[in-house]
């Protein structure tokens, strides 16, 4: 028999802050004393203020101790950490207490993210063993349609940004004529404040390659590529080793558990463009072109991926449809409030004290997440500022916090909920900077397709540079705004499209960090 | 259909006057024979390339146009559409730093700063010890943890300017295989 269960994260997240030297001390202290243990590299929980965060195991419940730097492992041994009298640990400022008792996660509605942090990834028995492929077991006895009809039925809209119903697409690919098609993962992702995809690539691959195989067979797609970042080296080691594992238990490949069905499926690596993230761009970036926005239509549901019938997903969305398979749809649909329905997973990133994966219904309000998760800012200083939904989202003052996370309560504001990520900043930010970066950004990540974007951008640089050093600065906010009109309605796509918003939402809600007077405060 | 006449061979010049070295040649050749009958193979090729010569070098593109079948506007095109392929070689280690909004709030800007002063280099430059090559990076999924950098394929959380000096310390120590 082995000795305790000790938990210490794989994640990218918590290997950037040492859990890897955590780890080895750990294994390290414990041979030194003579100890059994058994030491599982697990996903992250997602309280990543914590991380590197270990637990352990005691009688079926895990302890958390964070953040734990290899100095502080010898004395969480002393204090008997590892063993069932271990009370002494239990008082060490590193306890967190049993880890579902902590309040951050024990306030979440983890559906999505319910294994992460809790398996290990690299395990195809522990994914089953916590619920994996009951999705797909329903899956293969249900008629094509009737899949698309239960993912339409849950609600679920598309993850990465652009909310489109879930459902509707993959019903426009079953319909499709054509014996070749695809299904294509939208891992690219380049939004700042965002990393859930990774969590679940790095901390329950299964699932996503579980939701991939059940849109295969709901559409009749026989190949999957998941389409990832390079930034991602984690995730790509974790899925590869994962579909090695799925393919040599048949749950990929030829004859999926015996049903005769076949899907294969492929990683392959972007090469740092922020608009592959952009579905026809991805396809482009695919077929091994320059990552170049395509005319729509033909959608993809009609003429993706080498001009075949594709669904095209983002991680989360595909992630979360093993769970509607095994649960119902009415399960889905019972969370969430108006036509969002069910979870988001938020991100909570920039300066904010307890920075994080928050996975919770729609309909909770910014506020509640900013403050009773995050705990405000991490320097100590008020919010003054939080951007929602990646670079192209709107920068919201303190006045729009109530705001409840709903993709239509976002789009009422001028802003977008997009793939979830919060980025706060705190009194000491200049919105005319960040202004000007979001131009900046829009001309380094343009495709150079169309005008507004490639050229605009540029020139959206220099104009608020003009307004800024107060240039005749009436007249060059008058051109800016006429800039982000053209953006806004003539360019081809979301980042030419949505660069104004928050261009604009930082001139409108903060336009005293424009004046030049040094002396001017946050008009906020 | 017509009996098809002899094809009449053209011998092409790929490589006219190509500066690789045989082994260079070697590997970007060994890279097209890999993928190249992957559908859009040419993304794996050039990062294969990258990989095992730590960058794609000029005169690659010829070879691997040839092997393609592409012209060699085609896969210019896509070599420089891209930020991460990089056509000059690189100094012994890479190290992107994350120019996003949400490292930005953590303090990032300093860090950029820092950086290309203790390596006295501006972005895409490389340290004169040949140590280090800098790149900006948007975003690196590491946005609770910031400022983040990636060192090759390490990523680095909470990096101030001490740590960032820490961790360069030992990437421009004499090489030992120098």
């Amino acid at each position: 028999m082995s000795g305790p269960k000790i938990f210490v994260p794989l994640d990218a997240a918590a290997r950037s802050v040492g859990a890897d030297a955590t780890a080895r001390a750990i294994a390290e202290e414990a041979r030194h004393r003579g100890l059994d243990i058994e030491l599982v590299r697990n996903g992250s929980r997602g309280l990543l203020w914590l991380e590197p965060l270990v637990e352990v195991e005691q009688g079926g419940v895990r302890y958390a101790y964070g953040p734990v730097a290899p100095a502080s492992v010898a004395g969480l041994f002393d204090g008997g950490f590892h063993s069932a009298s271990g009370d002494a640990a239990k008082r060490h400022p590193l306890a967190q207490g049993p880890t579902e008792e902590i309040e951050y996660l024990k306030r979440q509605q983890r559906l999505t993210f319910s294994r992460v942090g809790i398996t290990d990834p690299r395990s195809l028995a522990d994914y089953l063993a916590h619920g994996g492929y009951r999705g797909l077991e329903a899956a293969l006895d249900m008629e094509p349609a009737r899949i698309v009809e239960s993912v339409t039925a849950s609600g679920l809209r598309g993850r990465g940004g652009a909310a489109f119903p879930a459902g509707m697409k993959w019903k426009t690919v079953l319909g499709a004529p054509g014996k070749q098609k695809y299904v294509v993962c939208n891992a690219d992702e380049g939004d700042s404040g965002t990393f859930s995809d990774r969590m679940i690539m790095e901390g329950d691959p299964f699932v996503l390659i579980e939701g991939m195989t059940i849109a295969g067979l709901a559409t009749g797609a026989e190949r999957g590529y998941i389409y990832l970042r390079w930034e991602y080296p984690d995730a790509k080691r974790s899925l590869d080793s994962a579909i090695r594992s799925a393919t040599d238990a048949h749950y990929l490949g030829d004859d999926i558990q015996g049903s005769g069905r076949r899907f294969e499926l492929e990683v392959r690596m972007g090469a740092g463009a922020y608009i592959c993230g952009e579905e026809t761009s991805l396809l482009e970036s695919l077929e091994g072109k320059r990552g170049q926005v395509r005319f729509k239509p033909p959608l993809p549901a009609i003429a993706g991926l080498f001009g075949r019938p594709t669904v095209i997903n983002n991680v989360i969305t595909f992630a979360s449809v093993p769970i509607i398979l095994d649960r119902g749809a009415d399960f889905y649909r019972h969370f969430g409030m108006g036509r969002s329905r069910g979870t988001l997973p938020m991100q909570l990133a920039g300066n904010v004290k307890r920075g994080g994966l928050v996975e919770v219904a729609f309909g909770m309000s910014l506020k509640e997440l900013l403050y009773d998760f995050g705990g405000g800012s991490l320097s100590g200083r008020p919010i003054r500022a939080v951007q929602v939904g990646g670079p192209l989202g709107a920068y919201l003052p303190e006045s729009q916090f109530d705001t409840p996370l709903d993709y239509e309560a976002f789009a009422e504001i001028k802003g977008m909920l997009g793939h979830g990520g919060v980025v706060v900043f705190d009194d000491t930010v200049d919105m005319a900077a960040q202004a000007r970066y979001a131009m900046e950004f829009c001309a380094i990540e343009s495709c150079g397709k169309c005008t507004p974007c490639r050229i605009g951008s540029t020139r959206g640089v220099e104009v608020i540079d003009r307004l800024v050093a107060g240039e005749n600065a009436a007249a060059q906010e008058v051109l800016l705004r006429d800039l982000c009109e053209t953006l806004t309605y003539g360019s081809l796509c979301a980042l030419g499209g949505l660069t104004p918003y928050p261009v604009l939402s930082a001139l409108n809600h903060f336009a005293g960090d424009f004046v030049k007077t040094k002396s001017s405060q946050a008009s906020a | 259909m017509t009996n098809p006449s002899p094809r009449r061979v053209i011998p092409l010049k790929v490589e006219r006057s190509s500066t690789l070295t045989a082994s260079e040649r070697r590997a970007v050749l060994d890279a097209c024979e890999r993928s190249k009958s992957l559908p859009g193979g040419l993304l794996p090729i050039l990062h294969a390339v990258q990989e095992s010569l730590g960058f794609v070098p000029p005169d690659a593109i010829a070879l691997i146009a040839h092997e393609l079948n592409l012209s060699r506007a085609e896969v210019h095109g896509v070599v420089s559409f891209y930020h991460y392929f990089r056509t000059q070689r690189g100094g012994r280690h890479v190290v992107h730093v994350c120019r996003a909004e949400a490292c930005q709030a953590q303090g990032a800007v300093g860090l950029e700063a820092h950086a290309k002063k203790s390596l006295g280099v501006e972005f895409h430059g490389t340290s004169a010890d040949g140590a280090v090559t800098l790149e900006p990076v948007y975003c690196l999924g590491n946005c609770s943890l910031g400022p983040s950098l990636m060192i090759d394929d390490q990523l680095q959380g909470r990096v101030s300017a001490e740590r960032f000096d820490e961790l360069m310390a030992p990437l421009r120590a004499p090489s030992p295989h120098a």
